[in-house]
């Protein structure tokens, strides 16, 4: 079972300035630019995005190849949200063709176009963050930038907890299953064979002892927990603290003169 | 005048449960540990040694009697931070115990609990994992070390809280030999060198022996109690409550049973050679 290779976060261990960059800024970054992709017309703009980002994986060292393959589960709703644009754009003008009941307009060819690139330019913007900020980073970011939302009763300490448990415990849960599945197997369960419902159904004997397991861990966890004298977010304070460095706030000024960019050139149609 | 750290008194506790009668786990149990000393709670299962851990910190809440920490009363529920930062405590499962994923992350849990500014949190995290000589995994993932390695962080977690006491509750029983040896190794020099008071909750003799202090339990009652090498001369009673005796000192008490006139307390290895090769040149020597 290649349960071990399941890889989370999917993150690319390296040394470039976009790993260095201080997480939150990432974070922020990615945003500005999808809002950026949004805020994109025509031939101009799209272009400038394209080169960004071009420039951002070349500069992360992150190897084209694997953000091809990070595209494959979801080449398929990009396929269909290109035909469904190419299909059902209305046009003014003489239909480029027209066969059955579908007529393709210039225009339907443009959306369509335009729509593939923006889903693989944002879904490649994603990938970025996520391949050059480690699983703890990113969680760490997500806390401090959600900070604010404590004003109006956000749990916010409690979310990036429950978070970074998740993230540790994912590891030792697979390695469990996989000793649960072994275990079952020896004892002649057959968990490859037979229609799907069948499938399912060998399942249950290797839910039930992993649910039972990681109630009893949770509940060990949890005591563990309380000796260290955990007791909430009040009153605690970080290790790691996070401080923005130049380059982090040169990324910061870039992020926003390229959407302040793309705006400006989107709204006169460029 | 000694310095007391951990103290019950007619300790009793049960599971309020629905089971009639309730089964009591500690019966009256009264202990005083001192300050900086190394003492092992030795038991089989069931005995309540557990149980006896949990209480030392304020998990788990007498039924009957009183537990003070350094004074504390552990039922003050507004103390009880203190009384969680003064007794630090290590479990079975390291695996369960460690909340981070990064080593280092881990091992500043507890100080970043207890609100210690960061420049702080940073030097106990390194004294810590120095103290358990895991500084050169402070960045690893925990669950890519070996299960020794991960009790050593654990243990590294506890100690950055800078507790006056650490209670292990068989922090070895999940470990391979090497292991073992490593923990154990490890919660020696910390009671040597830093002076912490160890409570080593344990159903191995190897490990109880090295202890200062044994304390024997069974049933909920503390049957024995004292140096190790007195404790462990008690060879029947031990075994009438299903434990056994180090294998030096079983030795020497079959020797004894057979007539020959040894002394029980030769615990060590090397004391226990010195005793068979007396006896060997005795017995080779023609009256």
């Amino acid at each position: 079972m290649a349960l071990k290779d399941i890889t989370l976060g999917q993150y690319f261990p390296g040394t470039t300035i976009i790993h260095r960059l201080d997480p939150r800024v990432k974070i922020i970054g990615t945003i500005a630019y999808i809002v950026a992709l949004f805020l994109a017309k025509w031939l101009v703009t799209y272009a400038i995005m394209l080169v960004v980002l071009a420039a951002l994986i070349a500069i992360s060292k992150i190897g084209v190849k694997s953000i091809l393959r990070g595209m494959k589960p979801i080449l398929i709703i990009v396929i269909i949200t290109g035909l469904l644009n190419l299909f059902y754009t209305p046009g003014q003008g003489e239909p480029l063709v027209s066969f059955w009941v579908f007529t393709i307009y210039p225009e339907g060819v443009w959306a369509a176009c335009a729509m593939v690139l923006r889903i693989a330019m944002l879904i490649t913007c994603t990938f970025l963050l996520t391949y050059t900020t480690s699983p703890i980073q990113l969680t760490d970011a997500l806390e401090r930038l959600m900070n604010p939302l404590k004003v109006i009763k956000v749990p916010v300490h409690e979310l990036s907890m429950m978070m970074s448990i998740a993230l540790r415990f994912i590891p030792t849960l697979i390695e469990e299953t996989d000793k649960i599945m072994s275990a079952q197997k020896a004892r002649g369960a057959d968990f490859d064979s037979g229609n799907l419902i069948q499938k399912a159904k060998a399942l249950v004997p290797l839910l039930v002892p992993l649910f039972i397991s990681a109630f009893r861990r949770a509940d060990e966890l949890a005591v563990a927990m309380e000796c260290r004298c955990y007791h909430g977010g009040e009153g605690r304070t970080r290790m790691r603290q996070l401080k923005l460095k130049g380059t982090d706030i040169a990324a910061l000024i870039l992020a926003v003169v390229l959407c302040v960019v793309i705006g400006v050139l989107g709204r006169y149609g460029f | 005048m000694k310095d007391t750290i951990l103290k019950t008194e007619g300790l009793r506790f049960s599971y309020q449960e629905e089971t009639i009668p309730a089964p009591v786990v500690l019966d009256g149990v009264d202990l005083e540990i001192e300050a900086g000393s190394f003492v092992a709670v030795l038991g089989h299962n069931g005995s309540g040694k557990s149980t006896l851990a949990k209480h030392l910190n304020a998990i788990l809440l007498p039924t009957g009697g009183k537990v003070y920490v350094d004074g504390i009363d552990t039922a003050d529920e507004d103390k009880l931070l203190d009384i969680r930062r003064t007794v630090g405590m290590v479990f079975q499962n390291p695996d369960n115990q460690i909340v981070a994923n990064v080593v280092e992350e881990d091992v500043a849990f507890a100080p970043e609990n207890l609100g210690v500014p960061p420049e702080e949190i940073r030097r106990r995290v390194d004294d810590a994992l120095k103290a358990v000589g895991m500084y050169e995994y402070r960045e690893h993932a925990p669950h890519l070390l070996s299960g020794g390695q991960k009790q050593r962080i654990a243990i590294a977690g506890v100690i950055a809280m800078q507790p006056r006491c650490i209670v292990l509750d068989e922090p070895t029983a999940m470990l391979d030999p090497i292991g073992r040896a490593e923990v154990l190794k490890t919660i020696k020099e910390l009671n040597r060198a830093s002076g912490v008071t160890v409570v080593l909750i344990t159903h191995h003799m190897d490990e109880a022996a090295q202890a200062d202090r044994l304390v024997v339990m069974a049933k909920g009652k503390v049957i024995a109690d004292g140096a190790p090498k007195e404790v462990f001369q008690r060879v029947e009673e031990l075994k009438a409550v299903g434990l056994t005796v180090p294998e030096t000192t079983e030795l020497l008490w079959e020797l004894r049973k057979a007539g020959l006139d040894v002394p029980l307390d030769a615990l060590s290895d090397e004391e226990c050679a010195a005793v068979l090769a007396k006896l060997l040149t005795k017995d080779v020597t023609p009256a």
